[in-house]
């Protein structure tokens, strides 16, 4: 390997060895995930003698909901993973007083942060798609097994969820989540590498305050509006509606050139770059607390 | 050239001064024991050579500035600046995994060499070691590395006698082999004392007194003195005097052995009563 990219490779495995709750958390919320589309599943086999009510040709409610559901619950899983990863990220270090370890190694600061951001922004977003994709076979699984039990034709199902579509779908919300989030990412590793306590208080207070300044001053809400935006706004710039389980036929809802023509993501990006230089930067003048 | 040259190094944190203008030169191949109380400045200087704190003055570390290239000079330093700095959900395979990976002086199999000879097992989580097995391991580590320049903050807190000897000896043993440069801290004094080459002591952020130990074994006699030779002796100017079992022991800087013997029992001091010694005079100016 070259030696440029060892300590980067190696940096990525450290982090994945400590932070188990990068694939235990959404693993956990996988499996209450199966078990409740399984109880779900069999009770309604049990009830109307077909599951989830698949001879109702007008049933409003399309059979791939559930495999939706369980997607964007594990999608927000590792949203919310990947959030308290940062804010921990450049704050445990400290507090543990490892980083006297880890500086004695040839490990720069930026390689350290980079990596951070890199299991936030790329290996957490894939780790989620794997356990997505595995819960879903496990989901088609259970279902096939439950309609061949109660003797339903398995054509309904295979034609009724598009499986694929679906996980293509998923794969480019994830990545354009991502990249949406790069920033809010940036903000937690500064907030992580700067703070001597407090980190979660220190990272959303003083954004709070400012939509409370701002509210006060100007009665104008510019602020909050700017971070709901960036918060929740990604979803609906990438697929062009912000209801993940109202989305009929995924493929065709994608909308990566108005994603990609957006110029907050862009400015994000920027933004997100100078706070990643400047969480290394921080972290230069950081030891033991 | 100098493995460590610093030249008024200065530090302050807030409105409290750590060091003030220490000055430095150590070469190439020397063993450097700094001797100082808690608070001397001893851990912020090692900070500095290390390129964990921004410092003002001038600091050469194997010729690099430590500040602006800490990571590049981690190659050629390995250190211990601390014990117990292992994070606690390291696995010893993980951890002799990782430094091979980012380290490129790393020997594992003579860190593996290090561990055997210990009870560190390779499956246990550092929460699982004692204090003293934590020490270990960190030591196995960073005595693998086949750096130039080694630096080591009190390396042997929470170890046994035994496990400290053979520390030592090892330390030594492996110094003979190659050229590198130790610096080396400890409150432990008497042990290294036949350990270093050279010896600084620092308080209240200065070097007060830096020597080879060649200078000090020349330099630096203890007097026992006979009883009524306490006058005599005393027109010589010792630096300091104690008295153990009613007996007055005189230490003298730079007098001719040969006078001394007239007035009782001559001998080499040891580091830890010129320390005392030292910094007695530096509190009574």
């Amino acid at each position: 390997m070259n030696p440029h990219t060892r300590p980067f490779y190696w940096s990525l495995r450290r982090e994945l060895w400590e932070n188990r709750s990068i694939y235990l958390a959404p693993l956990a919320v996988a499996a209450v995930v199966l078990i409740g589309f399984a109880v779900n599943v069999i009770h309604s086999a049990n009830q109307t003698g077909t599951p989830l009510a698949l001879h109702l040709p007008n049933d409003p409610t399309p059979i791939q909901q559930p495999y939706a559901i369980a997607a964007v619950l594990l999608a927000l899983t590792g949203l919310l993973t990947g959030a308290f990863y940062c804010l921990d990220a450049l704050y445990g270090e400290r507090r543990d007083r490892s980083i006297l370890f880890w500086k004695s190694l040839p490990v720069s600061d930026l390689t350290t942060v980079l990596s951070k951001a890199s299991i936030a922004l790329i290996v957490l977003p894939l780790v989620t798609f794997a356990i997505i994709v595995a819960t879903h076979i496990a989901m088609l699984a259970l279902h096939t097994a439950v309609l061949l039990a109660s003797g339903a034709g398995l054509a309904t199902l295979r034609n009724r969820t598009p499986l694929v579509e679906l996980w293509i779908a998923l794969l480019y919300g994830l990545a354009a989540l991502a990249l949406w989030h790069a920033p809010i990412c940036g903000w937690l590793l500064l907030v992580s590498a700067w703070a001597r306590r407090a980190v979660f208080l220190w990272a959303s207070l003083p954004l709070i305050a400012i939509c409370i300044l701002e509210k006060i001053a100007f009665n104008t809400s510019r602020f909050a509006f700017f971070l709901g935006y960036r918060f929740a706004g990604g979803f609906a710039l990438a697929f062009g509606t912000a209801r993940p389980c109202c989305i009929p036929h995924p493929l065709t809802s994608l909308t990566p050139g108005n994603f990609l023509s957006t110029p907050g993501l862009w400015i994000g990006l920027l933004v997100a770059a100078i706070f990643l230089a400047a969480a290394a930067r921080v972290r230069r003048y950081r030891g033991p607390i | 050239m100098a493995s460590i040259e610093a030249r008024g190094l200065r530090k302050t944190y807030g409105g409290t001064v750590a060091l003030e203008g220490v000055n430095l030169r150590l070469e190439q191949g020397r063993i450097l024991g700094l001797i100082g109380p808690n608070g001397a400045g001893k851990t912020t200087a090692l900070n500095a050579i290390l390129g964990l704190v921004p410092y003002e003055g001038e600091l050469r570390v194997l010729g690099r500035d430590p500040w602006a290239e800490r990571d590049r000079l981690m190659r050629d330093v390995a250190f211990i600046a601390d014990v117990a700095v292992l994070p606690r959900w390291f696995r010893v395979s993980q951890a002799l995994d990782y430094v091979t990976g980012v380290h490129p002086r790393f020997d594992r199999a003579k860190a593996e060499g290090f561990l055997e000879k210990t009870a560190v097992r390779r499956s246990s989580k550092v929460r699982e070691l004692s204090k003293g097995m934590v020490a270990q391991l960190h030591l196995a580590l960073v005595m693998a590395i086949d750096a130039p320049l080694l630096v080591l903050d009190e390396p042997t807190l929470g170890l046994d006698i035994s496990y400290r000897k053979q520390f030592y000896d090892s330390l030594l043993s492996d110094y003979l082999d190659r050229s590198r440069t130790i610096v080396l801290t400890t409150h432990h004094v008497e042990e290294i004392q036949h350990v270093i080459t050279d010896l600084a002591f620092i308080n209240a952020g200065r070097i007060v007194l830096s020597c080879t130990m060649e200078e000090f074994d020349s330099r630096y006699r203890e007097l026992t003195v006979n009883p009524g030779h306490l006058p005599a002796a005393r027109e010589l100017k010792p630096m300091h005097e104690r008295q153990i079992f009613g007996r007055d022991i005189l230490l003298f800087d730079g007098v001719d052995p040969a006078l001394l013997a007239a007035h009782g029992e001559v001998r080499t001091p040891g580091v830890a009563d010129l320390f005392v010694a030292v910094m007695e005079q530096g509190a009574g100016k």
